[in-house]
């Protein structure tokens, strides 16, 4: 593997295990996986072909029957999405949402920098399909050689005649248009994109309406679909909506990209089989991550990105599958593992998170705004060891002020503590807010002992004294 | 959470959303025991507004009020998070003319402006429901005084008006009516010392007043002015002239306005029938500068799409960003230009044909006379026989002031000398034969010697009449100038009698709007020194010229106004000061029939010439901003705008001193280059310290026309 500029890519994709095709990843090996040659030398634009062949509700129920479900969060069936365009309003819109900014997912990122024609295929699949001529992609700020890579490839493209007018000699046409992001977290919120997009400041819509196929950009029905969901519409396009099925299970078909980091063997990004495979397999696979570093012991993990509630070695055996997810108290978010093994401070591990989410609040609703760099100063002050044990207490409250009720959290067998199911209520728009707190809540539940251990010795300090100290 | 605990030297303290909810609400101890947010306290957004960033809540509701409401989005939200921070862009102020109106719908302390702050407690304040008169558009406000001293005036939300808004002019004009500078004694010429004006006492003014009334004869005295008073005021003075002095020679406009039978005759429409219009035709001044709340609600109307505006004009002016079209045109051939659209296949003149169409019409120019714009009256009245108007004209109760008989040949409730209504001429019982002379008229004659006497109701001719030269001829010929006002403007000091009255917020009473609207003034302070209300000293002079008003208080004024006004009958005192007149009563329709102009052919402008065109700036040397300490020093030395392309032509180079020739004088300028400027066109503001434009204007002709040299 080589990077463009002085960028190497940090990690070896990993591979899918059982013999089972890789859909999204099969060109990575190459060292020139990015050009158009390479790209259609491996059957790239085979899929769009395939689909210019096919009115578009044949290819929109090709996508529907393959049951392709969202991959930048919140597990949405693309297809169902792709219907919800208000009839005869026109123009509509395809915004690719290529602002990939989780703590811990770097997915996306891969398939820009390694595959930008299969996304650009996907993307004018999907236009064809909803009969779209106007399509923004959007690549986050700091991605400097997947910027480059797409931006390479949309010329390519554009000059082999694959994007613009009369595609292939076809009555389609469609411009694609690459925008950069500004270097903001929330802008992965899909109305926060839009306004991005629209050259605003990148803050959350209100909703209703939900979703943006209704009114998006520029108030016109728009469709927001993750790099991972389009890329995956060329291979389905091309093999057919039952070879896709035939993978995974009937609710979660086909492969999905998983990120792993943390204190595993082999870190990486890896094409896994959805449904079936579970984080065992996942993890402790020689194929995959090969273990726990130094033969340690795992302590938790997170599951689905930075604002996924935590999972300990108790939920190891849970495939992925966001049907049985979500009831054990977390869910499979954009695919990002984070492992911690017992050599982690817990505190110290929530604190790293918390602190992401608290500086990436847009400002836009009060309780993440204020809430969430509040938190980051309790948690900071207990893991330098200045909390009294009333902090504890005020984690939750504040973190009560975000997201009301009982707030999701895996079981723990050994306290007795069942889960709690996802999702969770929040009195703010997006879900930045909740996803400050969600890491201080898992460490909080699961590991309240050693919170209390470092706010043990302050046990008679008052308020005031904190103030001073802090 | 981060909010400072300043309450107690804060300005919003006791009238604070914030407070009262954590009054309500909060709990006693805060559990926030971390550091706050620490900024830089306060930092000046612009000459009128300070920013205290720690108390911002960041509402939005400033940035939003400035980029939806005002149009000038000169502030904005920095950085993100708990770090947001409302702010100005590097090295530009929030200089928006409705800046002040953030000061009000801040929920906090954050922003708060510059001559209130620290002047007043909330609690300490007393308010009453009032209308502004700082220009014609009547914006509804409440007046809040302590210690007997004006200190703030807040928009208040009337829907037919002005929302809610005020521009900043209006909002701190306040500080003038504090001012040390007021009169506030009568002064006479000294006998001896012709260059000195003596204090002296009420009776040996009105005595001096009344006996050069008398010595003039009715036929040879005239009343300049009267748009500052009030509506009873302006009755009583008009009486005073017609019934007791005999005379018609009255007016309340400077010779800037528009012909009374023009404004009281011609179909009216209302600010609201603006905003809806399929159309609003705008053919006058720059409404930003002279109407600003009527800009603001048009420009709000045009951005929700409520209304498509129009303007056709000499220059480029505060409309131009809402408007649909900017139709420029030299001055004094708007009627040209409008009659050329709507012979044109545009399909603008289809629109116009069509839909309703509201025409904001006025003087686009002081250096035209007002014959253009009865032009485009008459172009609009026969090819858009449906559209109404709305009549942009300058000084605060100048519409009122028409209403009640301040115009030569017009009575009160909009009728004329020709067709006195029954209840009049019992009441007057006798009244001149023939209409008298407006503004200009009466100056000419003053200064041919065929007037002795002038009397100036809150007028200052020297700076508002567009011809200066014929105004200081007028003074020089004129045997007696008597003046009645609130300052020692220029022409004060030229008077031999002066009368100090009391002003804004010192007396109750009526105003009428451009609409037709009357509402409510309140009085909430006491006047200061002997000043009196004008009514008082029309009927002093009246009983000292051997007549009788037949009034004793304002009441009484509105009750005969209400008997012998055709227009206001039925307009009772308890409509007005019942719930109606929240909004104020709009008063529609009239007896008079107008009479318009045709158009005809300006005259070219000859090859070294540029046309004049001068209109009045927000900031200007007006008695409001100069007595006003804030907003004096807003108003900018004049400079004369010229197309760069003219300016190259003439061998000038922008920024440098050129003689200005015209047919009154030679004086020197800075000349500016200005793209946005019409070639052919010269642009100079009306009133600015340093002079204006009235020096360069010959009243009399249609159009003025300057020429530029090096020097």
């Amino acid at each position: 593997m080589t990077g463009i500029g002085g960028t190497p890519i940090p990690h070896a994709p990993g591979f899918v295990a059982n013999d089972t095709p890789r859909i999204v990843t099969a060109r990575f090996d190459y060292e020139d996986s990015y050009t158009l040659e390479r790209y259609e030398a491996t059957g790239g634009y085979q899929g769009l072909r395939k689909a210019l062949q096919q009115t578009p509700e044949e290819v929109h129920s090709e996508v529907r029957d393959a049951t392709l479900l969202g991959r930048g969060g919140a597990g949405f069936p693309a297809g169902v999405k792709w219907g919800f365009c208000p009839p005869g309003v026109w123009p509509r819109y395809l915004v690719v949402n290529g602002d990939e900014s989780e703590p811990g997912t770097y997915k996306d990122r891969l398939l820009m920098e390694l595959d930008p024609h299969q996304l650009i295929e996907g993307c004018l699949i999907a236009c064809y399909a909803v009969g779209l001529s106007q399509c923004f992609l959007y690549v986050r700020g700091e991605m400097a050689v997947a910027q480059e890579r797409v931006a390479k490839a949309l010329n390519d493209a554009y000059s082999a005649g694959y994007i613009g007018k009369n595609i292939l000699d076809t009555e389609f046409s469609v411009d694609i248009i690459l925008h950069w992001g500004a270097g903001a977290y929330v802008v992965g919120e899909e109305t926060a994109l839009i306004e991005s997009l629209e050259g605003n400041r990148g803050m959350p819509r209100l909703k209703p309406p939900y979703f943006p196929a209704a009114v998006g950009l520029y108030g016109q029905p728009t469709i927001v679909n993750n790099v991972e969901t389009l890329s995956n519409l060329p291979w389905i396009l091309e093999h057919g909506a039952e070879a896709f099925t035939a993978i995974g299970t009937e609710s979660s078909p086909g492969t999905r990209m998983v990120a792993v980091s943390g204190h595993v063997q082999r870190p990486g990004v890896y094409e896994i089989v959805n449904g079936t495979t579970t984080f065992r397999d996942l993890l402790y696979s020689e194929e995959m991550c090969g273990g726990i570093r130094n033969e340690n012991q795992l302590k938790a993990f997170v599951p689905g990105g930075g604002s996924a509630p935590w999972f300990t070695p108790a939920q190891l055996d849970l495939p992925f599958e966001g049907s049985q997810i979500g009831p054990e108290g977390s869910m499979l978010g954009s695919g990002a593992i984070i492992v911690m093994d017992e050599t982690t401070d817990i505190p110290a591990a929530a604190l790293t998170l918390t602190k992401f989410y608290a500086h990436e609040s847009c400002g836009k609703c009060v309780p993440c705004r204020e809430g969430g760099p509040w938190l980051e100063q309790i948690l900071r002050r207990i893991v330098d060891g200045l909390g009294t044990p009333r902090d504890l207490d005020l984690l939750f409250e504040v973190g009560e002020t975000i997201c009301p009720g009982d707030f999701p959290h895996a079981a723990v067998p050994s306290r007795g503590i069942e889960a709690v199911p996802f999702p969770y209520r929040m009195t703010t728009i997006c879900f930045v807010g909740p996803s400050a707190f969600a890491p201080i809540h898992s460490a909080l539940t699961l590991f309240r002992e050693e919170f209390e251990e470092k706010v043990a010795g302050n046990k008679n300090r008052t308020m005031i004294e904190v103030a001073v100290d802090v | 959470m981060n909010h400072p605990l300043d309450c107690p030297v804060c300005d919003k303290g006791g009238e604070c959303p914030l407070q009262d909810q954590t009054m309500a609400y909060g709990p006693g101890e805060s559990r926030f025991v971390e550091e706050k947010r620490h900024y830089e306290k306060p930092i000046p957004i612009s000459d009128l507004v300070d920013l205290d960033r720690e108390r911002c809540i960041l509402c939005d509701r400033c940035t939003r009020f400035a980029d939806e409401i005002a149009g000038d989005p000169l502030i904005q939200f920095t950085e993100r998070g708990s770090s947001t921070q409302v702010l100005t862009f590097p090295d530009e102020p929030f200089s928006s003319y409705f800046s002040g109106n953030t000061v009000q719908i801040c929920p906090v302390g954050a922003l708060t402006a510059a001559p209130y702050r620290f002047k007043a407690r909330p609690w300490d304040l007393e308010q009453v429901e009032s209308t502004c008169t700082t220009c014609s558009v009547g914006c509804r406000v409440a007046v809040e005084s302590s210690r007997n001293q004006l200190v703030r005036y807040l928009g208040v939300d009337v829907e037919s008006v002005n929302h809610g808004w005020l521009c900043d002019k209006g909002r701190f004009d306040y500080e003038a009516v504090n001012s040390d500078d007021r009169l506030v004694t009568p002064l006479v010429r000294d006998d001896h010392d012709q260059y000195q004006l003596l204090g002296t006492d009420w009776g040996s003014a009105l005595a001096r007043a009344a006996e050069a009334i008398k010595q003039a004869g009715p036929q040879r005295v005239g009343i300049i002015g009267g748009s500052r008073l009030t509506n009873e005021d302006a009755y009583a003075w008009a009486k005073l002239a017609r019934a007791v002095i005999g005379t018609d020679n009255v007016d309340a406009q400077l010779g800037d306005g528009l012909p009374a039978d023009v404004v009281l005759g011609l179909p009216t429409a209302t600010i609201a029938d603006a905003c809806e219009a399929d159309t609003v035709l705008i053919v006058g001044p720059d409404l930003k500068e002279e109407l600003p709340i009527l800009h603001l609600r048009l420009r709000v109307a045009a951005t929700k799409g409520q209304t498509k505006v129009i303007e056709i004009g000499p220059i480029a002016t505060g409309a131009e960003p809402y408007a649909q079209r900017s139709i420029r045109c030299r001055s004094g051939e708007a009627a040209k230009t409008l009659m050329a659209l709507l012979e044109s296949d545009d399909p603008l003149g289809d629109q116009l044909r069509d839909g309703s169409v509201v025409a904001v019409l006025g003087r686009a120019s002081m250096a035209e006379s007002a014959t253009p714009a009865l032009e485009v009256a008459s172009v609009i009245r026969d090819r858009l026989p449906h559209a109404t108007f709305l009549p942009a004209l300058r000084r605060g109760n100048v519409r009122g002031a028409l209403d009640m008989g301040l115009a030569p040949g017009i009575l009160p409730g909009r009728t004329t000398i020709d067709d006195p209504s029954e209840s009049l001429i019992n009441r007057w019982q006798t009244l001149p034969e023939k209409a008298g002379l407006d503004t200009t008229a009466m100056l000419q004659a003053a200064a041919t010697g065929e007037l002795d006497t002038l009397i100036l109701l809150g007028a200052d001719p020297l700076r508002d009449f567009p011809d200066r030269n014929l105004a200081i001829d007028a003074f020089r010929q004129a045997k007696t100038v008597i003046a009645i006002d609130n300052f020692v403007t220029e022409s004060v000091s030229h008077a031999d009698v002066v009368m100090p009255s009391t002003a804004y917020g010192e007396q109750g009473g009526t105003t009428t709007n451009i609409e037709g609207r009357v509402s409510r003034l309140a009085q909430k302070i006491t006047p200061p020194g002997s000043t009196r209300e004008d009514w008082m000293i029309a009927a002093e002079l009246a009983w000292r010229l051997g007549g009788d008003l037949g009034v004793g208080s304002r009441e009484e004024i509105w009750c005969e106004i209400e008997q012998v006004a055709p227009s206001h009958a039925g307009v009772t005192i308890e409509r007005i000061c019942g719930p109606e007149g929240h909004e104020g009563i709009l008063i529609q329709g009239s007896s008079i029939k107008p009479t318009l102009a045709t158009p005809q052919e300006p005259p070219v402008v000859d090859g070294y010439g540029l046309r004049l065109v001068s209109g009045r700036k927000l900031w200007d040397a007006g008695t409001g901003v100069s007595h006003s300490p804030s907003l004096r020093h807003l108003a900018e030395e004049p400079t004369l705008k010229v197309h760069p392309g003219d300016l190259q032509r003439l061998g000038v180079s922008s920024g440098t001193a050129v003689r200005v020739i015209s047919t009154r004088t030679t004086e020197t300028l800075l000349a500016v280059a200005d793209a946005t400027i019409l070639r052919g066109t010269a642009v100079l503001p009306f009133n600015q310290p340093g002079g204006g434009a009235n020096r360069f204007i010959d009243a009399t002709a249609l159009v003025n026309d300057i020429r530029i040299e090096t020097l």
